[in-house]
């Protein structure tokens, strides 16, 4: 049972960092119906930003909690300076064109992203410093340690945060109307443009804390990080429903644990015939799954509430 | 007194001689040109000169002494390229130096390199013999070329190594074994299984991640369900320095051990206060631990310490000039086959080739990491695990005997 809890505990964590990712690119999507392949490369910019900052306040003295939130105030604003950009440059240009145009530039911002990382930071991965002290908590005979308790608690108050945006203020509103009909929001004076460049912000500054926790969790920062993270956070939001927020959370805790469980009893499951290295393939036979019982994801019906 | 005649009779002989013959150099000398290749620039820039200047030091020391081959002096000029690390770089290199009709390569540095560039010098009219005193990838002497050696231990050598010494002294009952997937850490991660249950440890089904894994909290849970009292890794340090920090915040007790490529002092930023006490294995012996007068000369002549290889790499240029001298010639085709049955004992101790080109009974070393340095614990040689303290003892002991003996 402790096991079962302990798998549990790792999946909750790991699913709380895709679900912030993936709300990223839920948001994009309901608003112009792009899948926004770069937003895993913020995540990675957030990180790497994060390192150099804490790299350059390390000999300065200040208490770990300062320099963490230092270190991720200031990637914030680089994240958001790059989401900005990434929108005015690669995607309005391209609002008329046809679906894929939008799609081959995300992936080309996503391959420069990369290899300007690669060039500022190295092809090597980065000890990220572990400036946070570890400490472990035992639950049940599982443990959880602080890092893990500080991610679960932040992802939650930052998808809470985004909620209470989304739903509850004046920017909200004009969000979920440009999503509903960028058009008819203009006439009722909304600027479409401006709300769709603020999505574009609002999603890479949750990437940039993603990119922190993420890197401060497993200690390690590496220009690449972000494609696979991205991958699993993308698929969180299709099965959660794309385009639907409260969707993108659930599909992300889910996406969690069920690579989490897979990795822990596939093994028992199959009589040892396939390994935790089918994770991944257990998750996406999960995935399917629901996709061919619910093709708009597990929350994707309420399209008008997309924003 | 008449020896003093005698010399000079001879040297005016020699000069006479000297003069007689219109191509050699003015010193009388037959020049005969040996290939370094390593990176010297990048990020292993540093492992790359120190493999040069190995070879650079045994060259000197051969054209000090004096060696004669064919009746005739010989000056061995050393020509050094830098192959940046890169397969691409690597085979131009070679090219160029299969051009200059160089006798021998002592290189490359990487397997990655070394591997492509080989086919090169293979393809050369003649072969042209090259040593790596550092490539370890099995596949490099499984090409079946004759001209390609190896100094150094191979990966597959290496996973019984470290295993045994896990069974020895650690004394597992139960082991977990994790590998990345990968070519080589499923391959190591296999020898090491293989090992172990013939030792009669139980393992436990093996568990995966990727070459990119950072995540292996799941995994490492339902190893911790099993309790294992040790855990073999088999990948590189980016992805065994999160597995084992993630694995002591979980609670396990058990010992960590790893191979060559998370065998590295990079392990203590990845995994922090975690890879206190964690045990690893490299292909060979540690620079510390070659032989004495190798270490002082190397000292003497570049100032600093040897830093990894280039132990290995001097007595590649070494085993090149030994093996010209007995076939008393510089050619490729004719010293190569002297190379191939040479009996030689260097820096690194004594060298046999197999049918294959590789080291026979290489030795491997396993290291701990103590407060955030990794130090050499013990030597395995045919089998026997020697601890390090030993192992320097006996060699600076046989070290004194050859001295005794001249």
């Amino acid at each position: 049972m402790d096991i079962f809890i302990q798998q549990l505990i790792n999946g909750l964590t790991l699913g709380a960092v895709y679900a912030v990712v993936a709300l990223g690119y839920t948001m994009v999507y309901g608003i112009i119906q792009l899948i926004n392949f770069a937003h895993g490369e913020v995540v990675m910019v957030g990180a790497m930003v994060a390192y150099s900052v804490i790299g350059a306040l390390g000999p300065a003295g200040l208490p770990p909690l300062v320099v963490v939130l230092v270190a991720t105030g200031c990637a914030i604003p680089v994240c958001m300076a790059i989401g900005y950009a990434m929108e005015r440059m690669a995607y309005r240009p391209l609002r008329g064109a046809p679906r894929l145009a939008p799609l081959i530039t995300a992936i080309g911002i996503s391959i420069i992203l990369q290899h300007v990382a690669m060039l500022i930071w190295s092809r090597n991965p980065l000890a990220f410093p572990q400036i946070v002290r570890v400490e472990s908590y035992s639950i049940g005979g599982a443990t959880i340690t602080n890092v893990q308790i500080a991610i679960l608690a932040i992802s939650v108050l930052m998808m809470a945060g985004l909620a209470a945006v989304v739903y509850r203020t004046k920017l909200g509103t004009a969000m979920r109307a440009t999503a509903h009909d960028p058009r008819v929001a203009g006439l009722m004076g909304i600027d479409a443009n401006r709300i769709i460049a603020l999505t574009f912000v609002i999603g890479a500054a949750l990437a940039a804390v993603a990119g922190v926790m993420v890197a401060e969790y497993y200690g390690i920062a590496h220009y690449a990080m972000g494609s696979q993270l991205g991958l699993k956070a993308f698929c969180a939001a299709v099965l959660g429903g794309i385009g639907n927020i409260p969707g993108a959370m659930l599909g992300g805790v889910l996406l969690g644990v069920v690579e989490a469980l897979g990795a822990g009893y596939i093994g028992d499951l199959t009589g040892n015939v396939f390994g935790s290295n089918y994770q991944d393939v257990f998750a996406f036979i999960v995935l399917i799954g629901v996709l061919v019982l619910r093709p708009s994801g597990l929350l994707g019906e309420r399209v008008s509430d997309r924003a | 007194m008449t020896r003093t005649s005698v010399l000079v009779v001879a040297l005016a002989l020699a000069a006479a001689s000297g003069c007689s013959d219109k191509k050699a150099p003015a010193s009388g000398k037959v020049s005969v040109v040996i290939g370094s290749v390593a990176p010297l620039t990048g990020g292993i820039a540093h492992l790359g000169k120190d493999n040069e200047n190995g070879a650079r030091l045994a060259i000197e020391e051969a054209n000090a002494a004096g060696v004669k081959i064919g009746g005739r002096d010989v000056q061995f000029d050393l020509i050094s390229f830098d192959d940046q690390a890169d397969p691409k770089v690597g085979t131009t290199v070679a090219q160029k130096l299969v051009d200059t009709k160089v006798s021998g390569v002592v290189g490359h540095l990487n397997s990655g390199v070394t591997i492509p560039a080989s086919a090169i010098y293979n393809g050369a009219n003649p072969p042209i013999p090259m040593i790596t005193g550092s490539a370890t990838n099995p596949k490099l002497t499984e090409q079946g070329f004759k001209n390609v050696f190896r100094v150094v231990g191979r990966d597959d050598q290496q996973g019984p190594a470290i295993a045994n010494y896990l069974a020895a002294t650690v004394k597992p009952k139960v082991v977990a074994v994790i590998d990345d997937a990968t070519a080589y850490g499923e391959g190591l991660a296999n020898e090491v299984e293989k090992t172990l249950a013939a030792a009669g440890v139980k393992v436990l089904p093996r568990e995966k991640g990727t070459d990119k894994t950072t995540d292996w909290k799941a995994v490492l849970t339902k190893v911790k369900g099993e309790s294992p009292d040790a855990v073999f890794y088999g990948g590189m340090d980016a992805t065994g320095g999160p597995l084992l920090r993630q694995g002591r915040e979980l609670g396990i007790k058990a010992v960590f051990s790893f191979g060559d490529g998370s065998c590295t002092e990079n392990m203590k930023q990845l995994a922090g206060e975690a890879s206190d006490g964690l045990l690893c294995s490299q292909a060979g012996i540690p620079p510390q631990a070659a032989s004495k007068k190798f270490l002082d000369a190397y000292k003497k002549r570049f100032n600093i310490d040897p830093i990894l290889y280039s132990p290995f790499t001097y007595d590649a240029a070494n085993l090149l000039i030994a093996a010209m001298k007995k076939a008393d010639s510089a050619d490729p085709a004719k010293y190569l086959p002297e190379l191939q049955k040479i009996d030689y004992t260097g820096a690194t101790g004594r060298i046999v080739f197999d049918a294959k080109g590789d080291r026979s009974d290489a030795e491997m070393t396993i290291f701990t990491m103590k407060a955030g340095v990794l130090a050499p614990i013990a030597i395995i040689k045919s089998g026997k695990t020697v601890k390090y303290e030993d192992f320097i003892a006996q060699s600076s002991a046989a070290g004194a005997g050859d001295a005794a003996k001249k």
